[in-house]
């Protein structure tokens, strides 16, 4: 019997773009800068295409996006498991709600609550960055938690009412377009961060080889810090974002959907490259809004799709398609 | 207190559990000495040196580098001191050329203040670094994926991770182990030209006829206590360590 082995190889103008790094061709350039040319296009005609609603739909998918690329950067690149979502959200939110009731504009309470916010979820999450693993996961869990509860008990902030009468953002093109716009920023600029820069490198080694790195002379805590306070940063944005989409803000800012989803968009479109918790948002959010008719049966799709890429796909939709873009396959004999 | 004196530790302890593993152990080391930590295996020399350079949490005892008590510093502050150690077990950045192992070292506060603004492309000081120290068959090593180097090359490049910091003392966790002998007659001269560069090295060592070699001096542990100091010469003279070592019975080591 004839054997037959898959041969995976590199396909030539992946390796030209690999080593030489000089362009010397349209299809070099276009095979380096295409996928990410053809992400801008997609977020750019998508809106046109859809209708009123769907666009409210991509607007809160975009937030999600956010925050799905603060937590795999944070869990691929930086080793913290982190799943501070619902805080990120719930602080940036209610910070430019509070802001914004007491007579501050928009266009600056959400620029401030993304900043203000992003130093306070680090400062809560700074004593328990030497933690690893599952017992960041859990700290970080917790906290929104705890402020949902501490919110219903006081009656702080409006109490479980959340404050109402807030400015709205009314143009439906610049809603989507503005959140669009800043996960793009966020994607091109953290992986260029994380693939190029020497920061990344940092980065990594503390995710991989912690004791290199403090033997280095590099205090790891403030670097985590670091991480946490970008990731942050994109969350409390979405927050501050969310909040002027409604012109309401309220407990449920802090829902652990907010933590959980990127959870599942990392394992869904892979885990490997930032664009793969974006891709994975991309199909999760929606599908769950389309699932919307069938109630909470929804929640039974949801995790039959789960444990179908967890078991049987665990690379992701991305990794597969980067893999097909750069790769191609044939059989040899043995 | 002498000048010339650049790491002394005194009275140094640390049980784990009913297990001591270091048990007062002293020592004063002179700039640009080579000490050499010996003992049988389980006698506490990685625990020593994990003590000295704050990985592990002191039970008694104080450290004095440089003048400066570091005794309760943490690890990243001693590093950043100038006091440098390599790790037995490295773990190298394995889908990324060699030198770009160097570029986080490099990035720590330490390597920016002793370049005093000269830093420039970290990727070329990472390559200078790495060529200086030489592999000498292969002027490609640094750009080569460091996954797919052999032990030989990634120790010295575990060397180069402590170099880039441009340390004041360098503790080496068994430089010689798991290399050929061809390899390690390459270290030797590479050890021997950082002690004229005016770095102080500590290497704890199971290789003793390389060691014997280049060490000034050497510290010898048993059972995490210090039985013998003195000259590399001298030191199988000493009853104590014919006793750890052999079990008593007279021995000769080659000075060859």
């Amino acid at each position: 019997m004839q054997e037959l082995r898959k041969e995976r190889l590199d396909r030539g103008v992946k390796v030209r773009c690999d080593s030489i790094y000089a362009v010397s061709s349209l299809k070099e350039v276009m095979f380096l800068v295409g996928p990410g040319l053809a992400l801008v296009l997609i977020l750019l005609v998508l809106p046109l295409v859809v209708s009123p609603y769907w666009q409210r739909v991509l607007s809160i998918t975009g937030i999600y996006v956010l925050l799905s690329i603060g937590f795999g950067f944070l869990a691929n690149y930086v080793g913290l498991v982190c799943l501070g979502g619902a805080l990120f959200v719930g602080v940036g939110g209610y910070l430019s709600g509070i802001m914004n009731s007491v007579g501050v504009p928009m266009i600056l309470s959400i620029p401030i609550a993304a900043f203000a916010g992003a130093v306070i979820c680090t400062v809560l999450l700074l004593p328990c960055l030497p933690l690893r693993g599952v017992y960041f996961a859990i700290v970080s869990f917790v906290y929104p938690l705890l402020a949902a509860r501490l919110i219903a008990a006081t009656g702080i902030f409006g109490g479980t009412d959340g404050i109402a009468g807030l400015d709205v953002l009314t143009n439906r093109w610049f809603n989507i377009y503005l959140i669009f716009f800043v996960l793009l920023v966020a994607i091109f600029f953290m992986s260029r961060l994380v693939n190029y820069e020497d920061l990344g490198l940092v980065f990594r080694g503390v995710k991989d080889n912690e004791q290199a790195i403090i033997a280095s002379g590099i205090n790891i805590t403030w670097y985590k810090a670091q991480a946490v306070f970008i990731a942050a940063f994109l969350g409390c944005f979405g927050g501050a974002y969310l909040t002027h989409l409604y012109g309401w803000v309220g407990m449920s800012l802090f829902a652990i959907d907010f933590s959980i989803l990127p959870v599942a968009a990392t394992v869904v479109g892979g885990s490997g490259i930032l664009y793969g918790p974006l891709l994975g948002t991309f199909l999760l959010v929606p599908l769950s809004e389309m699932m919307r008719d069938y109630g909470t049966l929804r929640i039974v799709f949801y995790a039959v799709i789960l444990v179908f890429f967890v078991v049987f796909w665990t690379e992701g939709i991305m990794e597969y398609l980067r893999r097909k873009y750069e790769q191609f396959e044939h059989w040899v004999r043995v | 207190m002498n000048d010339n004196i650049i790491l002394q530790v005194k009275n140094l302890s640390k049980a784990f559990g009913g297990v001591t593993a270091v048990n007062d152990v002293s020592f004063d080391l002179a700039r640009g000495e080579i000490m050499g930590v010996i003992g049988p295996n389980g006698s506490g020399k990685t625990t020593l040196s994990n003590l000295i350079t704050g990985f592990i949490k002191k039970d008694a005892g104080s450290v004095v580098f440089n003048g400066k008590d570091i005794s309760r510093w943490p690890a990243y502050k001693i590093a950043d001191a100038g006091l440098a150690r390599t790790f037995q077990v490295m773990r190298p950045y394995a889908t990324l050329a060699a030198y770009k192992n160097l570029v986080p070292p490099l990035f720590s506060p330490r390597a920016r203040r002793t370049a005093r603004g000269k830093l420039g492309d970290r990727s070329a000081v990472a390559i200078d670094i790495l060529e200086e120290v030489g592999f000498e068959r292969d002027a490609r090593v640094p750009y080569k994926l460091a996954g797919t180097l052999p032990l030989g090359y990634l120790k010295r490049l575990e060397l180069c991770r402590c170099l880039a910091l441009r340390p004041e003392l360098i503790i080496c966790d068994e430089v010689f182990s798991g290399l050929s002998m061809s390899e390690i007659a390459s270290m030797v001269p590479l050890m021997e030209r950082l002690r004229r560069d005016g770095i102080t090295l500590i290497m704890v060592e199971h290789r003793l006829r390389e060691l014997f070699r280049i060490a000034d001096k050497v510290l010898v542990l048993n059972f995490g206590e210090k039985i013998a100091e003195g000259l590399s010469q001298d030191i199988f003279k000493v009853e104590k360590v014919k006793q750890a070592y052999f079990g008593g019975e007279d021995c000769y080591v080659s000075s060859e």
